[in-house]
Order: structure tokens, then sequence, then C-alpha cells
């Protein structure tokens, strides 16, 4: 007993190493949303390519929903918008933009350039609807469900690998859970 | 000698100055009195600005730092409390933005814990000071050490 009671400041140490040894690798920026499972935040913007043009939750289709949070000051935003020109093909989901911090010109510049994958692009110029989401940088990209519940959030740019990893295995989930519900309210 | 005295002059007025230009963001907010702009600058140093995380509001110069300051602002504005901000900001980035941790069963460990080791600490030390002495000291010499010590005291 005497001897075991000797290791014990050993043991208290190599714990407290393997502990912090394990926090090096961890990626401090790499933040959970506490948005997750809320309902998407009322908003009232305009759209970046018409200053008139009040945009609401009203205005999203129905289905299930991609919010980009971009803007023209955003690197990584560059380097993904090529492949959200090819996600916004498909029609299992609408990809909305959220233009974060930017001036107006320069974004309707960049969509009309770049190709616009947005179903919208709402201008927070603000950051009014960017800080109610807790978006911290662009870009940010947001899965909304039927319901307009928030159901993931990821943060940084996306390509095909992240996509399949990150988000297909999610939007089959929400869509199987969208169909069992309307096969459950179609048999009532 | 002159010159010597000129030159600490100088030192002393450009320590004093260098102390003043802070490498801070400027915002020209106008308060309504002087209890709200403290609050303003007690509440952005308390919240931490998610991009750059070691950096209060107060000290950043990112653009989600401005939105968030100019929010913290706003509420201030309409008469909000203290805590209502804070519960805002928590609850939209999370715990993280906050630069003191609330007391919940996830910061137990984090507020307790070194009040916890100190007193493991002294638990320790009072036990080893009152473990008593070991038993050999009492131990009466035998008669070789006896005749060793008779030796060593002779020749001395």
């Amino acid at each position: 007993m005497g001897q075991l009671i000797r290791f014990i400041p050993l043991i208290l140490f190599i714990a407290l190493g393997v502990i912090l040894f394990r926090g090096l690798s961890l990626n401090p920026t790499e933040l959970p949303s506490a948005m997750i499972g809320k309902k998407f935040p009322e908003f009232s913007l305009t759209s970046v390519l018409s200053a008139s043009q009040k945009m609401t939750t009203a205005d999203f289709k129905p289905g299930i929903k991609l919010v980009n949070v971009w803007g023209t000051w955003c690197p990584s935003c560059r380097y993904e918008h090529d492949y959200l020109n090819k996600l916004s093909k498909t029609s299992r989901f609408t990809i909305y933009g959220l233009n974060y911090d930017d001036e107006r010109e320069h974004a309707a510049k960049w969509l009309n350039e770049l190709g616009n994958p947005y179903e919208f692009s709402a201008f927070d110029e603000e950051g009014k609807l960017s800080v109610n989401l807790g978006v911290y940088a662009a870009p940010e990209t947001f899965v909304v469900d039927h319901s307009n519940i928030i159901r993931k959030r990821y943060a940084g740019p996306l390509n095909p690998q992240i996509w399949q990893n990150e988000f297909e295995p999610l939007i089959v989930q929400i869509e199987a859970e969208f169909l069992a519900s309307s096969k459950y309210k179609g048999s009532n | 000698m002159l010159n010597k005295y000129a030159v600490i002059a100088l030192l002393a007025v450009v320590t004093l100055f260098s102390s003043l230009v802070l490498a801070t963001p400027v915002d020209t907010y106008v308060f309504k009195d002087k209890v709200t702009e403290i609050r303003f600058n007690a509440l952005n140093k308390e919240l931490r600005c998610p991009k750059c995380q070691n950096q209060n509001l107060a000290d950043s110069n990112s653009p989600i730092a401005a939105d968030l300051r100019r929010e913290v602002y706003e509420m201030l504005q309409q008469g909000k409390a203290d805590i209502e901000i804070v519960n805002f900001m928590v609850s939209r980035y999370g715990e993280f933005v906050l630069y003191r941790p609330r007391v919940s069963s996830l910061t137990y460990l984090l507020w307790f814990g070194p009040a916890g080791l100190l007193v493991v600490g002294v638990i320790v030390v009072v036990i080893v000071l009152r473990r008593k002495p070991v038993k050999n000291a009492q131990k009466p010499l035998s008669d070789d050490q006896k005749d060793k010590l008779d030796q060593i005291l002779k020749y001395k």
C-alpha cells in the first residue's frame, strides 16, 4: 500500500499529460453552434441584386434550405463558389445566400461574373441576421429543414469531400424524416 | 550634463504618451448617460470576440466584433439589462463568448478545482506532519554500536 502511494503523483502527472497533450491537437476555432435545433431567426433584409426588394423568412421556398454566409472580402468564399454553383443544380434543396458585411456593388458584380447559385442573397450590411445566427466568419453554411429548424452549421469552405462526409448523410436523413411525417399525415 | 537630463526628460515624455496610444478600435457611440457608457465598456470586456478568440469585443478590430459592439450598444439604448444582453450573446454564440464562464455542472471543475486541490494539499501536509516519528529513532543502540561510538568519542 505504501509503495502504491508513492506512485500517485506520477500517475496524476501522466494523466494530466495525456489530457493536455490531447488538447494540443484540438482545433479551437471549431465551435459548436448554439443555434442547432432552433428556428431560423426572422429577418427582413434587402436582396443583394435589388435594393428595393425586401426578403424575409416567408420568401423561403418549402423544402430543405442551405443558407450560405458569404462576402466578397472572403477568399474561401471564392474557393467554394464553383462548388456551390454545381450544388445549386439539384432540386433536393434550395441554396440561399447571406451576404455579410459587404458592399452591394461588389457583391452584385461577384454574382454576375461568377454565377449565382442562390435563390436569393440577403444583403446583411450591418450583420443583423448574421449576429442572430451566431455567424463569426465566412464562409459558413447552415442546413435548415422543412419546418425552418436549423439542423447544422458548417464553418469553412465546401468541397465535394466535405459535402459527402458532412452534409449528404444529414440531407438524406431530413428527406427520410420528411417522407415519414408526410406519410403519417396522409394516413390520418 | 544638461544633455543627459534632456534625454531623460524626452524618454519620460515618450513613455508617457506611448501608453496613451493603444491600438483599440474607435467607435463613435454617444451614450445617454455615464452609467450606460461604463456598462457598455464593461460588457465589451466581458464578451469574447468569436473570430479572434483571445481578444474581447473591446480589443478586436474584426468586423464581427464591430457588429457585436453595435448590437450591445443598441440593446443598451433600448434599456435592456446586462444579463439580457449576455443571454442574447450566449444563446447565439454559446457559453464560449463569456470570458467568465457561468457556474454550471460543466464548469464546477473549473471553478472549484483549484480550491479542491488546495484542500487536498492541506490534508496531505497535515497528515505528513502529524505522522508519529519513525520508531527506529527510539531504539537503544546495540552493543556493537555503543563500542563504535565510544571509539569515535575517544579519538576526538
